[in-house]
């Protein structure tokens, strides 16, 4: 029986804000460049992960596609993140060309700013999808026919809407609730849909490699690549494999010295000595595989937390007014034909700002349980209200 | 557990923190199991059901009309109007007390709150031989906002450290400050937190004491209240110049002062040299009502303060449903999480974190609930096993 490994790694970095009080509004309207602080430096925060994770991945991963020619894999890059890369790293741009260049790497679909602007504003989200297909031309000479929405974000009607907009495919979470006696290791349909296939995350599989890898508690401890191929070749009622995570668990999540550029080194060569097995991209998993099933997610699921859905973003008051008072703006920003506020508007519909604000976690005095810029989500808030408040002020003026 | 308890104030006739503490920490004790005998400085009619209360003088508090416990040397009437008087002398009375105390009592081990029983309590260790716990909430120089303060105040806390048993401190801050101060070993200085115990709290009822406030609101203005003696210590300069900045941006925002000191006139003259003197408003030493109204009128509570060992206003601004803000110089800051953080003398964060709260619902609904949620997971009881811990190591260690 044949089965493929669906490799997909999701590249993204925000323009996160720089310190802006109060007293800026009005005055300037430099939201994120500073020199001063580490912490919201966004130059910075780029060099240090293109140095701890793109630059040794991507040459890992282009020594890998030469060395082993069925070694495939997808990607996901946001318009953001391209950006800081012509920008600042453009070497590491050039690497992602290199990939991408090999024929054996697809792009997926998304949105530009990485926001979650299908929920609040459907035309400027087909702007934003429609401005990152763009950008993924102009830069890698391909059009995505593959679709994942912000933080892997999914419902019906987004599946709906993505078989309307052409494509042939759309990604989602592997969520147990969801499938009950299903298994995410097979293609499927979202409910609704004619030809489009779904394909789920077996995020036990994934986190495995994306959260656990480095973790000595773990009773798996270490993880090598002969044992996950080992688990992979023993599930026997299985086609294909999602192993979905952000592109930066090389490198910047798990650190080098726990040995993950090994484990991926080693990967492909462990993989692929069984006869049958094989890796896919999204188009070749999607031509070979036939869809099993039916799935209704009618509530959003997303990859995060215990919940999967979006409380992590939008699941507090300060979450929803923000996200709430900046989508209010859209027609008025939109008119001004500003395009320099529309960008700056656009940049801070960005999901990380409002994973900021979340305090979930922060109940629990575990303040440094995720990745932020900021002491505390009130800090967060503040400080991406004051920026809101300055856009506001623009807008008006521009209008006046 | 038989425990001799010294202290200078209880509750209702505190002129702070101090007394609350010393009850609230009283009572959980006395739940532990810990049979306390409680020697005050001065007569009062109220008795409690847990513990017994000795009175050191015949006299009651208002006989004695300029008691303070925090001024090393100075005392303030409840009209704000200082005395000098001899410390020494109080001192010396209440010790004399607690001398003849000790050979009437029965007891295994002496408990201590702050410098002013210290003398009493070496005379007690001395003619009972028992173990000495001193309990530090402030130090001299927390008094003296920074600065050295009282050079006699500064030896007896000296003289009193070095012979003590044991030394219980508020937060991590006030320990260090020990070490730093005083040159005491680490090793001999336990942090025990202070906590609250709402249920000794009166709700506020909807006929607010501040009619003026109350109206104002009614006409879109905002009320930040800050309720501590007018000292040094307490930061309130930096408020007031925070505030200044945050009227020129919202001129409908009101200063709420409540408390008195010696820094009064001080304050009224800055706010006034400010223009900002029709928006600060100084209420005085408040007890009761008046006192739970400034909680009650409140859009923010405001702890600024330049030096504050623990600092439980913030608890009961949270209880009483009031968005906080604390300096960061404050031992509450180690234990409080769901509140906003600032340094005492960036008065521009200040300013920006006031305007916000104050100009957000969802901020200002998300650290209510949160704090809350925060503080009922908070008890006395905590505090109270880890003290009882310690007495029951000194009853084996001396019984050894």
């Amino acid at each position: 029986m044949s089965k493929a490994i669906v490799l997909y790694l999701h590249a993204h970095q925000p323009f996160r804000l720089r310190h802006y009080n109060i007293f800026d509004a009005a005055n300037h309207h430099n939201y994120f460049d500073t020199d001063h602080e580490q912490d919201y430096n966004n130059r910075e925060i780029l060099r240090k992960v293109a140095h701890k994770s793109y630059t040794p991945t991507n040459e890992l991963l282009i020594d890998l596609l030469d060395k082993h020619p069925d070694f495939k894999l997808n990607l996901s890059i946001t318009g953001l993140l391209i950006e800081q890369l012509e920008n600042w790293a453009p070497e590491v741009l050039e690497s992602f060309k290199r990939l991408v260049a090999t024929g054996k790497v697809e792009i997926a679909a998304e949105t530009y700013y990485h926001s979650l602007a299908f929920f609040y504003d459907r035309a400027e989200f087909e702007r934003q999808v429609k401005m990152h297909e763009q950008k993924i031309q102009d830069i890698f000479g391909v059009t995505p026919k593959v679709f994942r929405n912000t933080e892997l974000a999914y419902n019906n009607e987004l599946a709906n809407w993505a078989e309307q907009a052409g494509y042939d495919g759309i990604l989602a979470e592997g969520w147990d609730p969801v499938l009950s006696w299903r298994s995410p290791n097979f293609m499927y349909r979202p409910v609704g849909t004619s030809h489009i296939k779904l394909l789920l995350k077996n995020y036990k599989m994934s986190d495995d490699i994306a959260f656990r890898f480095g973790n000595q508690d773990w009773k798996e401890w270490p993880l090598t690549s002969d044992k996950f191929s080992h688990w992979l070749n023993e599930t026997t009622d299985a086609e294909i494999f999602n192993l979905f995570m952000d592109y930066e668990t090389f490198g910047e999540h798990q650190w080098e010295d726990k040995g993950i550029f090994q484990f991926l080194e080693n990967l492909p060569a462990q993989w692929l000595a069984n006869q049958g097995n094989s890796f896919a991209t999204f188009s070749e998993a999607i031509d070979k595989y036939e869809s099993k099933d039916f799935i209704d997610m009618p509530n959003t699921v997303t990859w995060a937390d215990t919940e999967r859905d979006l409380t992590a973003w939008l699941g507090n008051n300060m979450q929803q007014e923000a996200i709430r008072e900046l989508y209010a703006l859209g027609d008025k920003i939109l008119a001004s034909q500003d395009l320099k506020l529309i960008d700056d508007w656009r940049r801070l519909q960005t999901s990380d700002h409002f994973y900021y604000m979340c305090t979930k976690w922060f109940n629990d005095g575990d303040v440094h349980a995720y990745f932020s810029p900021y002491s505390s989500p009130y800090d967060a808030f503040i400080n991406y209200m004051n920026v809101y408040h300055d856009i506001v002020w623009r807008t008006d003026k521009v209008r006046a | 557990m038989k425990v001799l308890m010294l202290g200078w104030e209880l509750p209702p006739n505190n002129s702070g923190g101090l007394g609350v503490a010393c009850l609230q920490l009283s009572r959980a004790l006395a739940d532990a199991g810990a049979d306390i005998e409680f020697v005050l400085p001065y007569y009062q009619e109220e008795s409690y059901d847990f513990m017994r209360v000795h009175s050191s003088s015949p006299k009651t508090l208002s006989e004695f009309s300029n008691f303070g416990v925090y001024e090393s040397y100075r005392y303030y009437a409840e009209d704000g109007s200082a005395i000098d008087v001899d410390a020494l002398d109080q001192q010396l009375g209440y010790a004399k007390m607690v001398g003849g105390l000790v050979e009437q009592l029965d007891f295994d081990i002496i408990h201590a709150h702050d410098w002013l029983t210290f003398r009493a309590a070496l005379l007690a260790r001395e003619r009972s031989n028992k173990p000495l716990v001193l309990h530090i909430h402030s130090i001299e120089r927390d008094r003296a906002g920074g600065r050295n303060g009282n050079p006699l105040v500064r030896e007896i806390e000296a003289t009193s450290m070095l012979l003590a048993d044991h030394i219980i401190a508020v937060s991590e801050r006030t320990k260090q400050s020990i070490v730093d101060d005083y040159k005491i070993p680490a090793d001999k200085i336990e942090v025990v937190y202070n906590s609250i115990d709402t249920s000794l709290f009166e709700p506020i009822d909807s006929d607010n004491a501040y009619k003026y406030l109350t109206d104002l609101k009614k006409d879109g203005w905002k009320v930040v209240s800050s309720i501590g003696r007018l000292t040094v210590q307490k930061g309130l300069w930096h408020l007031l110049n925070a505030a200044a900045l945050v009227i020129e941006k919202q001129p409908k925002t009101v200063f709420l002062f409540v408390g008195d000191g010696e820094q009064r006139n001080e304050l009224i003259e800055i706010a006034s040299a400010k223009g900002i003197a029709k928006n600060v408003i100084f209420a005085g030493f408040q007890r009761g009502k008046n006192w739970r109204d400034a909680y009650g009128i409140a859009d923010l509570f405001v702890m600024p303060s330049v030096s504050e060992p623990f600092g439980l206003t913030p608890f009961e601004a949270a209880a009483y449903d009031v968005p906080v803000l604390i300096s960061k110089q404050s031992g509450i800051a180690e234990v409080f999480t769901n509140c906003l953080k600032v340094d005492f003398w960036d008065e521009l964060e200040m300013a920006n974190q006031i305007i916000n709260v104050t100009s957000s619902n969802g901020l200002s609904q998300d650290l209510r609930h949160n704090a809350k949620q925060e503080y009922q997971k908070l008890s006395w009881s905590r505090s109270a096993d880890q003290i009882m811990n310690r007495y029951l190591a000194f009853k084996v260690k001396v019984a050894a």
